[in-house]
């Protein structure tokens, strides 16, 4: 799921050639040294780097505290619908996932993975935004290029350590809310929750991923942090906060819901708004995560037909299998990580036809 | 056959659209020198250095560094050179001595090795007080001596320092040049370094080139481009002990009467010196011995006689000018 590397690289592992060497060093030991099989590649000496530097920094710290707030209070809301739940269902289904979608009933938003859904692209941003023109700014990139590293290593062990990082917090959390569930309310997840569980983690980091590419483009692509900083939590504000409302606005010049119309005008409407829907990657995330953590929804795209409306209806409610819920979410997935193909691609090429100059 | 140069360059050229930035560029360093790249800013000494170590791939022409082609195996370049870049930064928030261990560990360096690696080079720079507090605290002289041992840590063959010396106190300046004459001195290494204060690193630099708009319009030590853009003229400066003024108008008379000294200029004050400018400018010994022989039998006290090398930037001056005058020429 990494982003792909356009550039094949070519990497010259020819043996070291009998250079002059300087009086310090007997020669033979700079020829060794000079033919040593090569220590650890140069990316991960910067992943290393890049993850211990964002460990450390205050960033980091705000947004486990955002994040585990954003996971604590809704679980406030769920933990006390979750014993009605358990109360008077005996057949309910997935009781332990139900912590990650109950929420208040009065508001909505408070639910785990949709505030999750809506914080989780800060982490991209934040841990993106000044990758490489914080460099650029501090003076430091023309001397890390200067050593005996590929350019494209740079790049690379950035996003690395972002993945990494990610990848750590939301794990973190989700185990917060795991063990919550646990310890406090009791409840032992069924083998098949934690699979759902775990794949629902893994799309989040995807979902992230592809925040923290665009982090990483702005980065390379404009000469000061804090413009690009702007930029990318003005788009994160505009697709996950306002993305509903203007996906409203647009469908409806494009596709008008008809007053009083046909039910497959109804229809035709319906779909185009899901349409333009899906083209934010927040509703694409939206609608998978809503399949992998609910086996009893078993449709995303709106109906197509009359026919398809009205069985729909009629269905027996029913549970999905997790083979069959994620294949129903594999379109979504797949589109994800082609956007954070994309933007890491974009973000390659353009650091490497940049000039080191500022 | 000879030894190679640890740089060399032939015909290269650098063209951004519409720029020349660099133009058919022939340079050699050799072990055990340093070679001073004089120009003012813009005038392409930064692309140069950049195509050395193949940050930047050139339009035209080749340049051998460490007997390696750096468009085509930097990461070999890139090992064996130290570079230091104008306006070096570092890591704030890690210390002067984390700092140079991340390269180090870029370096593939033993870690072991490393630290005692870092721990001379840090005493060499006069930093190893200072190397456990942020870089952050650093001020710009500190960070550019912590930049000379960034470039050390690797134990290079060449040294490429790009304007090691502006932004620094006099006091530091002397102290890095001084330096630069050690590394020279005691591991052979080859140095270039690129400075538009020209009258600094005069004394540093046993070969400079000058840089104009791309082109190195002249290149060899500073006597030999006195020389080659001087108008053959040499100085003698003169220190007088007078003590009363009617001294003054005989001194300048015997003077003036000394072959080949084609003007006498008196100094603004009794403290300062005299000036005889010389030509041809070879007679330049030869007229030191005359005023000494002059003064003695003349019962004037002499307090100073030197012959006074030109001026870098007297030079540098001359030579744009040449070679503004050519292009113009070749234009018309």
């Amino acid at each position: 799921m990494t982003a792909g590397i356009p550039a094949k690289r070519i990497r010259r592992r020819a043996a070291a050639p009998p250079a002059p060497s300087s009086a310090a060093t007997e020669p033979a030991e700079r020829e060794r040294r000079d033919r040593a099989p090569r220590q650890r590649p140069g990316w991960t000496v910067i992943a290393a780097k890049e993850f211990a530097d964002h460990l450390l920094s205050a960033r980091f710290f705000v947004l486990l505290v955002v994040l585990g707030l954003a996971a604590v209070v809704p679980l406030y809301f769920a933990s006390g619908r979750i014993r009605e739940l358990a109360e008077d269902a005996s057949g309910a289904p997935a009781v332990f996932i139900a912590l990650f979608t109950l929420g208040s009933q009065q508001i909505p938003i408070l639910r785990v993975d949709s505030f999750v859904g809506l914080v989780a692209p800060l982490l991209g941003i934040a841990f993106a935004f000044d990758a490489v023109n914080g460099e650029r700014s501090e003076g430091t990139l023309p001397r890390l290029l200067s050593q005996p590293i590929h350019r494209d290593d740079v790049i690379n062990g950035k996003y690395a350590a972002g993945l990494a990082i990610i990848a750590l917090v939301l794990t973190a959390v989700v185990g917060v809310i795991g063990g919550f569930g646990l310890l406090r309310l009791g409840i032992v997840p069924a083998a098949g929750e934690v699979i759902r569980i775990i794949a629902w983690l893994f799309l989040t980091i995807v979902y992230v991923s592809l925040w923290l590419a665009f982090g990483l483009l702005l980065s390379v692509v404009l000469r000061r942090a804090a413009t690009s900083a702007l930029i990318g939590f003005g788009v994160w504000l505009l697709v996950t906060v306002f993305g509903g409302l203007l996906v409203n606005l647009i469908a409806g010049i494009v596709a008008p819901l008809p007053s009083g119309g046909e039910a497959d005008e109804v229809l035709a409407s319906a779909g185009a708004q899901q349409f333009i829907a899906r083209l934010l990657p927040s509703e694409l995330y939206r609608e998978a995560s809503l399949v992998l953590l609910d086996p009893s929804v078993t449709q995303v795209s709106a109906p197509a037909t009359i026919g398809q409306a009205i069985a729909a209806q009629e269905q027996i409610p029913s549970l999905l299998s997790l083979d069959q819920s994620l294949l129903l979410v594999w379109p979504h997935v797949v589109a994800l990580v082609a956007l954070t193909v994309i933007c890491f691609a974009g973000a390659y090429i353009a650091f490497m036809r940049q000039e080191v100059r500022a | 056959m000879a030894p190679t140069p640890p740089i060399a360059t032939r015909g290269l050229t650098k063209r951004y659209e519409t720029l020349t930035a660099v133009d058919r560029l022939d340079l050699e360093v050799h072990a055990g020198e340093i070679f001073g790249l004089l120009g003012q800013n813009g005038a392409g000494k930064t692309t140069t250095i950049l195509m050395l170590l193949g940050l930047t791939e050139p339009t035209e022409g080749t340049a051998r560094v460490v007997g390696l082609d750096p468009a085509r195996r930097p990461l070999q370049v890139k090992r064996r050179v130290g570079y230091l870049p104008d306006a070096v930064g570092f890591y704030g928030n890690m210390t002067g001595r984390q700092n140079l261990r991340y390269t180090a560990r870029l370096n593939g360096l033993d870690r072991r090795a490393a630290e005692g690696q870092i721990g001379a080079v840090l005493e060499q720079v006069g930093l190893d007080d200072r190397a456990d507090t942020k870089a952050d605290t650093y001020s710009r002289g500190m960070l550019q001596r912590l930049g000379i041992a960034d470039a050390l840590v690797k134990d290079p063959a060449v040294l490429i320092l790009d304007e090691p010396t502006t932004s620094i106190d006099p006091l530091g300046v002397v102290e890095i040049l001084d330096l630069l004459r050690g590394l020279v001195r005691e591991r052979g290494m080859a140095i270039l370094l690129s400075s538009h204060l020209l009258n600094q690193v005069q004394s540093v630099c046993d070969r400079v080139g000058i840089f104009a708009a791309g082109r190195l319009i002249g290149q060899g030590s500073v006597e030999e481009l006195a020389t080659a853009f001087g108008d053959d003229t040499t100085h003698v400066e003169v220190g007088l002990e007078l003590t009363d003024p009617p001294d003054a108008d005989r001194a300048e008379e015997l003077f003036a009467r000394i072959d080949d000294v084609a003007t006498v200029t008196r100094p603004a004050s009794s403290a300062d010196e005299w000036r005889l400018d010389v030509r041809p400018a070879s007679e330049g010994g030869r007229v030191r011995q005359a005023v000494l022989a002059a003064c003695a039998s003349n019962g004037l006290t002499l307090t100073s006689l030197r012959a006074a090398v030109p001026t870098l930037d007297e030079i540098y001056r001359r030579a744009v000018v040449r070679a503004r005058a050519g292009t113009e020429r070749d234009a018309a």
